[in-house]
């Protein structure tokens, strides 16, 4: 079936099979940012933002994307940078293939909350799975960019 | 994985009401649990483009489209004040934030899934399920029916005046819940739901007059049903969960009565 939908800013033209998810779509778009983890919506890897809000693209069919606005890493790079730039401060990356879809979901968290005690955050990211870093460091990286206007004021 | 060879999107109950009547087809909401289901259909039926995603809050009720997602139950500010943290406790918990954007409370509620949460809370409010054809009926008495091919609508919650809690135990975070329990209480009843035993939740309707220790109610309540055993837990070890959880809520209430 044809869908139409804006990838990053682009309006795109896309054949796809009926029960094609988001995910593969957005990895034959080259898209490689949007990695597949468990493919049992368990570990936020391919989190990306449907119309501003974040959804696991590995159980959101493509067919549903039709009229939508896709948001993945590569279309935000700038806003990636600012918050990976913490993240390596804190030594928060092993592997880095979790990173993606946190940053994702911590964008997305940024703009929902009006405020962001830690155990909000916590909650808001259960759902990012990290098999080598123990969260720690990435905690801190959340937290300190989070609580960046403040530090910029008290300058 | 879930694989079929159609996707539509409906353009009307009565379309989708129709193209589900086939045993080849399947209704598509959140696409969360369906979506690790190892089958083959012919056809998907969304819902999407159908309007079920809102919150309605009337004097009497609320009325919650069945394609509603757990997120939007979890931070609806009207929900909230008239049931105040009982959707943030039994939502938040569930994988992440991005999955409860995805997952709907009608997958929930139609799918009456052992492990659901969202069953486990509604079945001790004052909650009916409305069905394109089949009409508006209690939800308790549709968790006793069989699995029928109509379309869910939207579920009701009456504002009754009950006031609830809810208590889950979990292996880990965002695990399935190892034994669910919510209570509300209406004058001198109190109903009791529990869920993950690990079977579909059950309500059971208790006076207050009955026993006058809560430690005492809440063993009575929990023996009102039946537990079983798998890998997370023994059906021992969840008889005294709910044991425990029942009383610990049942003391909530009563402090909140002063």
């Amino acid at each position: 079936m044809q869908i139409e939908f804006t990838l990053n800013g682009r309006l795109i033209y896309e054949e796809t099979r009926d029960d094609e998810t988001l995910f593969h779509l957005l990895r034959r778009k080259g898209c490689y940012s949007v990695k597949c983890g468990c493919e049992t919506e368990n570990c936020g890897l391919c989190t990306v933002l449907v119309n501003g809000v974040s959804r696991l693209s590995c159980s959101y069919l493509a067919a549903r994307a039709d009229g939508c606005d896709i948001v993945t890493l590569e279309g935000i790079q700038k806003e990636a940078e600012e918050f990976g730039s913490f993240l390596s401060a804190e030594g928060a990356e092993q592997c880095g293939f979790c990173s993606p879809g946190l940053i994702m979901n911590v964008l997305a968290m940024e703009k929902e909350l009006d405020s962001y005690e830690e155990e909000k955050v916590k909650e808001y990211l259960a759902g990012n799975l990290c098999r080598c870093s123990g969260y720690m460091g990435q905690l801190r990286a959340v937290n300190k960019y989070l609580s960046r206007g403040e530090n910029r004021n008290e300058c | 994985m879930i694989r079929f060879k159609n996707y539509v999107r409906a353009e009307s109950l009565e379309e989708a009401y129709n193209l589900n009547q086939k045993k080849s087809s399947v209704i598509g909401a959140g696409m969360m649990w369906l979506k690790v289901q190892n089958r083959i259909k012919m056809t998907l039926v969304d819902l999407s483009g159908l309007g079920l995603d809102g919150i309605e809050e009337t004097d009497e009720e609320f009325v919650i489209g069945a394609m509603c997602t757990l997120r939007q139950l979890e931070i609806h500010k009207g929900l909230d004040g008239y049931f105040p943290g009982l959707f943030k406790e039994c939502t938040r918990s569930i994988i992440g934030v991005q999955f409860r954007n995805g997952a709907t409370v009608g997958g929930s509620i139609f799918g009456r899934f052992g492990f659901s949460d969202i069953l486990t809370c509604m079945l001790a409010l004052d909650t009916y399920v409305e069905f394109y054809k089949g009409g508006i009926i209690p939800l308790e008495e549709f968790c006793s029916q069989k699995f029928n091919r109509d379309i869910l609508v939207s579920i009701r919650i009456k504002k009754d005046g009950r006031r609830a809690y809810y208590a889950s135990s979990r292996m880990t975070k965002t695990d399935f819940p190892l034994i669910a329990c919510c209570v509300s209480a209406a004058d001198d009843t109190y109903y009791v739901s529990v869920g993950a035993r690990p079977a579909r939740a059950e309500l059971a309707v208790i006076s207050r007059k009955e026993e006058a220790d809560v430690k005492k109610l809440a063993a009575l309540a929990a023996e009102r049903f039946r537990y079983g055993t798998n890998f997370r837990g023994s059906a021992e070890y969840r008889k005294h969960l709910t044991e425990v959880y029942v009383k610990r809520l049942f003391m909530a209430l009563n402090q909140e009565e002063g």
